[in-house]
């Protein structure tokens, strides 16, 4: 049991890249157990994601040295900088983390009905779990050079995946060629960052990097280039061509597990700007910056949301938007990180807001997805003006919709409530104007869900929609996991909030923690 | 000035790359345009391990005396140069696919999302 828990980061990446690998093989003598194959490897990867998180939460950040004679042993006798790939979690690693693996899981799980009738399972498979480790990678790894590894296997299987129903129309091929573009500028800028700070400091490790950091002018072009490309594969304005199109063109469980993809980009920019620079960078100037980035994000997203007509189009750009209130908060965190008088009284709730606002978006905007899955896979169609009085035939679907919809306007009780009311009182603090404009966004985004849900599920029946059943109830449990969590969230905000949001904030403002589980005590 | 060349190398490949990138209007020159800036990245990572008049990194054949290049870099390009194939592969399938559906790849014309 513990020789587990001391290989768990391992073990959390090499089960789903090794059963990807298998899987082709499992596809061709059974068909049929595919699916469930699959589940139980992304449910156990849960699992160990859980355990970890435990062990983490209780006794601190965890170290693994691959091909070291000890997984904890960073500095073997007579190193004083780490040479070997070392894995190293923290809170806020481990708080992405467990968004990664429930959500990967409950796609998985959608998509045993969801996509039974498409060709081509076992490579739809293989990269779902490809795309989970890739996601895992980029949250766990403590090195940069391999951070960029992980940020190109994820984005390449995330493009395949995008791509994947491009046998019936061109649609889907054309999103895919707009985010492999973006994705790989991005993983490109990162790479020539990553040769900007082995240049100078010839170590790849993140946290060696951050304890010898001078802020030089080559590192303030680092900084720019990974900011810059960090919040483009983040989906943030002005960035953000690519969101509306590869959300809605790619299968609903895959586009789940795209925003958690995003997340975790957003999540390396969190990691880059705190972990890596601190306070040595002009905090003040970057936290503006990533304000900005977030009030823009936020009012066009959910400008632009409410003239779609394309059901998952329009919940796109609703994503756009809710990823504006996490670099808001974070970015007033940031602004305020060198006055510790203002860090403390509103920087840190600010940051609790937007760390806890990442989850509460991954589940709600998940279960979105998943209702838009569900009622493209009963009526065929994802254009809104086609749809009509579905709650008629769709019990449960309306049921969940309309629970995903009021948490992400942010009525309570659900989670998103719970989130952005701590974002609003933070930063009202700081400044009032930014909290006005998010309470005015959240009001935007009700009348827009107010709209989606108007068109599709009310009103009378419809003469082509007569034989339209309930969904499967494969798909019905992945949506009644994610609203599950949403009304447990929402109704106990504070248990979530004290024992893994603040943890994670934590470990992200402190970086002398950070650096000293690598290289000891200071 | 001659041991800076390689930068300058560097800085104009990843020009013509972003050139490319934002004005060409064909799929597979965008391509191309990835491809110059990885060559870019790469030439940056090989440069930055260079020492002068140093022998490969092979410690056991190294002669006696002699300094040799840094290894790290040169990991690290063959690294992204195996996932260059990658991307390259599929960003022209994906290039093959759409000119199997819209009978074109030029960009103006590849806009059905837009609409």
């Amino acid at each position: 049991m513990s020789s587990i828990l001391t290989h768990s980061p391992a073990l959390v990446m090499a089960l789903p890249l090794l059963a990807a690998f298998l899987t082709p093989v499992v596809g061709r003598f059974n068909r049929k157990i595919l699916g469930w194959f699959i589940s139980v490897i992304l449910g156990l990867t849960l699992g160990i994601t859980i355990l970890m998180a435990i062990q983490i939460l209780t006794n601190g950040s965890m170290i693994y040295v691959f091909g070291g004679s000890e997984a904890g042993l960073t500095l073997p006798s007579g190193y004083t900088v780490p040479i070997r790939i070392i894995f190293h979690i923290d809170a806020m690693g481990i708080f992405m983390g467990l968004i990664t693996a429930v959500v990967s899981f409950l796609a998985a799980i959608y998509s045993l009905s969801f996509m039974q009738k498409e060709s081509g399972l076992e490579k739809y498979y293989a990269l779902l779990l490809l795309l989970a480790t890739g996601m895992f990678g980029m949250e766990f790894t403590g090195d940069i050079f391999n951070f960029f590894v992980f940020l190109e296997i994820a984005s390449i299987s995330s493009v395949a995946l995008i791509a994947f129903r491009s046998t019936l129309s061109g649609e889907p091929a054309e999103a895919g060629y707009k985010y492999m573009v973006v994705s790989s500028i991005s993983a490109l800028m990162v790479l020539f960052a990553v040769g900007l700070f082995y240049g100078q400091y010839d170590v790849l490790n993140m946290a060696t990097i951050a304890s010898v950091m001078q802020f030089t002018q080559l590192d303030k072009i680092a900084l720019i280039l990974l900011v810059t490309v960090l919040s483009m594969k983040a989906g943030s304005v002005p960035m953000h061509m690519w969101t509306p199109d590869a959300y809605s063109e790619a299968p609903a469980a895959i586009t789940m597990v795209l925003v958690a993809a995003s997340q975790a980009s957003l999540y390396a920019l969190f990691r880059v700007s705190f972990s890596l620079y601190n306070i040595s960078l002009n905090t003040v100037t970057i936290g503006w910056i990533i304000i900005i980035l977030g009030v823009l994000s936020m009012f066009i997203g959910v400008t632009m949301a409410i003239i779609q007509k394309d059901i998952k189009r329009l919940m796109a750009y609703h994503a756009i938007s809710q990823t504006g209130y996490m670099l808001l908060g974070v970015g007033v965190g940031l602004a305020v990180l060198a006055n510790p008088v203002a860090l403390d009284s509103f920087g840190i709730k600010a940051m609790e807001g937007s760390i806890f606002h990442i989850m509460n978006h991954a589940m709600y905007k998940g279960l979105l997805f998943l209702t838009a899955g569900a009622l493209f896979y009963r009526t065929g169609t994802r254009d809104l003006n086609k749809m009509g009085g579905l709650a008629n035939n769709m019990f449960y679907t309306t049921i969940f919709f309309i629970i995903g919809a009021a948490a992400i306007a942010g009525i309570p009780p659900f989670n998103g409530f719970a989130s952005k009311l701590i974002i609003y009182e933070s930063v009202y603090k700081f400044n009032p104007l930014l909290s006005i404009i998010a309470m005015l966004v959240s009001i935007l985004t009700l009348a827009s869900f107010v709209k989606v849900f108007h068109s599709a599920f009310l009103g009378p029946k419809l003469e082509q929609y007569k034989k339209v059943q309930e969904v499967p109830k494969s798909m019905l449990f992945a949506m009644a996991t994610l609203a599950c969590i949403i009304v447990l969230f929402g109704l106990f905000p504070d248990v979530i909030v004290k024992n893994l949001v603040h943890p994670a904030v934590m470990a992200l403002i402190n970086q002398t923690n950070y650096t000293a589980t690598i290289l000891g005590g200071i | 000035m001659i041991g800076n060349f390689p930068y300058i190398a560097v800085a104009i490949l990843i020009g013509l790359g972003v050139y490319t990138l934002i004005f060409k209007k064909n799929l597979i020159k965008i391509a191309i345009g990835i491809t110059l800036i990885e060559s870019g990245a790469n030439l940056f990572l090989i440069t930055l391990g260079y020492r002068k008049g140093a022998v490969a990194p092979i410690y056991t054949q190294a002669p006696e005396g002699m300094t040799m290049v840094l290894p790290t870099p040169q990991a690290l390009t063959l690294t992204s140069i195996v996932i260059g194939v990658a991307t390259t592969a599929l960003i022209l399938s994906i290039a093959m696919i759409i000119y199997k559906k819209y009978g074109t790849i030029n960009t103006d014309e590849v806009r059905r999302l837009k609409e």
